[in-house]
C-alpha cells in the first residue's frame, strides 16, 4: 500500500508560482483522511485516525488507581501517553520496542492533550493512553494525537474541547500542509522543515515543534495554514464521534 | 427522559444550548451565554437544567448508587470490595445489620463472596459501602453476570418498567447494580438463563426506540420453558 515513489519521480520545480508538490496535491490539501471511534472493545475508548496511508490507532484505559502508589499524585489525575510504532510500519523493519524517538514522541503527546482533559478530578488516579501506529508515511504524531482525542471523548472523560493536529512543512521556500514521507526527505533547496501544529476548536495552541530554519514571517503563515486544515480535521472528528452508536 | 426527540450526540466543546435561560447541568459548564458540553454523550434538557449522559466509557461511583460487588478482603474491622471502580469499595463492620463477633467476619461474608451493597459515600480514600438496608447483603444463590454500566439505564427502564417486564414475565428476581452486575436469582435455572437472554436482547439494541414493546413481542415469540439453545456454558 505504501508504495513510495522513488526520489527521481519528486518534482524538480520550486517557483513558487507553480509549485507541483511530489503526489500532484494544492499546497493547502490534505491527504485523504478516516476517523472511526470505538473500534477496540476491551478498552474503555478507542478510535483510528488515518492520513493516506499513515494511520494510528488509539486506545484509553482507565480513570483507573495509579500503581506503583508512590506515583499517585493526590492533587489530580494523571494522563499517560505511550507512542509505538510497529515494526512492520514502515518499509525497512524497525527495532519493536521503546526508543528514543518514541519516548520523546509520547511526552509531546501528552503535553498537546493535557490542556484539553479535565484531570483535576482524578486525583490518585491515572489516564492511560496507547498509541499505535499501524503504517506510517510521515505525520504519525499528527494522526497519532488526533486519535487519541477521539479515544479519549469516546472513554467518557471530562474535555474542554477537542484537539486536531496537522503538520506544515517547509520544502525549500514553499509551505505545504500535511507533509508526507517523500516531502519529508525534500532536498532541494533549503530542504525540508516540518512542523507539527495542534490546535483546538476555537484556534488555541496546545502543541508546536520545530526543527529547522524558518523565518518568522513563515512561521505565522505556518500557524494561518494549519488553523485551517485542523478544521476540516475537527469535521471529520465530529463526524467520526457523532457515527458511534455503541 | 420523555421527550425522545430533544436528546443529541454532542461531543466536548460543543455549544448545546444558548441563553441565560439554561441552567448546566452535569457534564456541562457554562462558559458566557453559552451551556458547552465536557463530556461526549448524550444531551438532554429538562426543566431548563441542561446535562450529557456519557455513552461509554468506566462506572463512576455515586452516593445512592447501589452495586454488586466481590469480596476481595477482610480487615479487622470490614470487607474490602472490588465493585469495577479505579477507587477501592470498603463496607465497615458498624453498617453491618447484626452483630458481628471480631473474629468471625468471614461467617458473614466471605473472601470471593458476592455482595450487594449501597453507596454511602466516596471520598479521597475511596468508597464506603453500607449493606444497613433490606435486600443488600451476601449473594447466596443466583446468577451473576456483568454488561456494560452505561446500558444500565436502559436495562432498568422509564420508572422500571424494562425491569418489571422481566420479572413478570420470568418470575425471577432480578437486582442490577449501578457498575453493570446483575444479579438473577430464579427458582429454575431456565427461568434464570431466560431473563439473562433478555437482558442481553436490551443491551444490544439499546438504541431502538419503544425497547419495551419490542421485549414484549420477544417474550411472546420465545415463551418460557423453551431450553435457550446457546449460552448454556457458563
Amino acid at each position: 500500500m505504501a508504495a513510495f515513489k522513488s526520489k527521481s519521480e519528486i518534482s524538480t520545480q520550486t517557483n513558487k508560482d507553480s509549485f507541483e508538490r511530489p503526489d500532484g496535491r494544492k499546497i493547502d490539501e490534505l491527504r485523504p483522511m478516516k476517523a472511526k471511534v470505538g473500534i477496540i472493545p476491551n478498552a474503555d475508548g478507542s478510535a483510528m485516525f488515518a492520513f493516506g496511508d499513515t494511520i494510528a490507532i488509539a486506545a484509553v484505559y482507565g480513570p483507573r488507581k495509579m500503581h506503583p502508589q508512590h506515583s499517585q499524585d493526590p492533587e489530580k489525575g494523571t494522563l499517560r501517553c505511550n507512542y509505538n510504532m510497529l515494526s512492520f510500519s514502515v518499509t525497512e523493519r524497525i527495532r519493536p520496542g521503546p526508543s528514543r524517538r518514541s519516548t520523546e514522541i509520547s511526552k509531546i503527546t501528552e503535553w498537546a492533550l493535557e490542556p484539553i482533559v479535565m484531570i483535576e478530578k482524578f486525583s490518585n488516579m491515572v489516564i492511560d493512553v496507547h498509541i499505535h501506529i499501524l503504517q506510517a508515511n510521515a505525520s504519525t504524531r499528527c494522526a497519532g494525537i488526533n486519535a487519541a482525542a477521539l479515544a479519549l471523548a469516546h472513554a467518557g472523560i471530562p474535555m474542554k474541547d477537542l484537539v486536531s493536529s496537522v503538520s506544515i512543512g517547509k520544502l525549500d521556500k514553499q509551505l505545504v500542509v500535511d507533509v508526507n514521507k517523500n516531502e519529508e526527505d525534500w532536498e532541494e533547496g533549503e530542504g525540508a522543515t516540518d512542523i507539527p501544529i495542534t490546535l483546538t476548536s476555537t484556534g488555541e495552541m496546545t502543541h508546536i515543534q520545530l526543527d529547522g530554519k524558518i523565518t518568522g514571517k513563515e512561521l505565522k503563515e505556518a500557524i494561518e495554514l494549519a488553523k485551517k486544515a485542523t478544521k476540516q480535521i475537527y469535521e471529520l472528528q465530529k463526524k467520526a464521534l457523532k457515527e458511534v452508536i455503541d | 427522559m420523555s421527550d425522545e426527540s430533544s436528546r443529541k450526540v454532542v461531543i466536548p466543546g460543543e455549544i448545546i444550548e444558548s441563553g441565560n435561560d439554561y441552567l448546566p447541568g452535569e457534564g456541562t459548564e457554562k462558559q458566557g451565554e453559552n451551556i458547552v458540553a465536557m463530556k461526549f454523550g448524550l444531551a438532554e434538557e429538562s426543566n431548563n437544567l441542561v446535562k450529557v449522559i456519557p455513552l461509554s466509557g468506566v462506572y463512576l461511583p455515586r452516593r445512592g448508587n447501589v452495586v454488586i460487588g466481590r469480596v476481595e478482603n477482610i480487615t479487622f474491622n470490614g470487607w474490602v470490595v472490588d465493585v469495577g471502580t479505579a477507587e477501592g469499595a470498603f463496607i465497615p463492620l458498624t453498617e453491618v445489620p447484626r452483630f458481628v463477633n471480631k473474629n468471625e467476619l468471614d461467617e458473614v461474608m466471605d473472601i470471593g463472596d458476592m455482595v450487594v451493597a449501597k453507596i454511602m459515600g466516596v471520598n479521597q480514600r475511596g468508597i464506603d459501602l453500607t449493606v444497613k438496608i433490606r435486600g443488600l447483603g451476601r449473594v447466596d444463590e443466583g446468577l451473576i453476570f456483568k454488561i456494560n454500566p452505561n446500558k444500565v439505564p436502559r436495562v432498568i427502564g422509564k420508572e422500571g418498567s424494562m425491569i418489571k417486564l422481566i420479572k413478570d414475565e420470568t418470575g425471577c428476581n432480578i437486582t442490577v447494580g449501578q457498575n453493570g452486575f446483575i444479579w438473577i436469582q430464579g427458582d429454575k435455572i431456565e427461568n434464570e438463563l431466560k431473563a439473562k437472554e433478555a437482558v442481553m436482547f436490551i443491551t444490544e439494541r439499546s438504541f431502538i426506540k419503544g425497547l419495551t414493546e419490542e421485549l414484549k413481542k420477544w417474550f411472546d415469540n420465545e415463551p418460557l420453558g423453551k431450553v435457550p439453545k446457546t449460552k448454556l456454558n457458563l
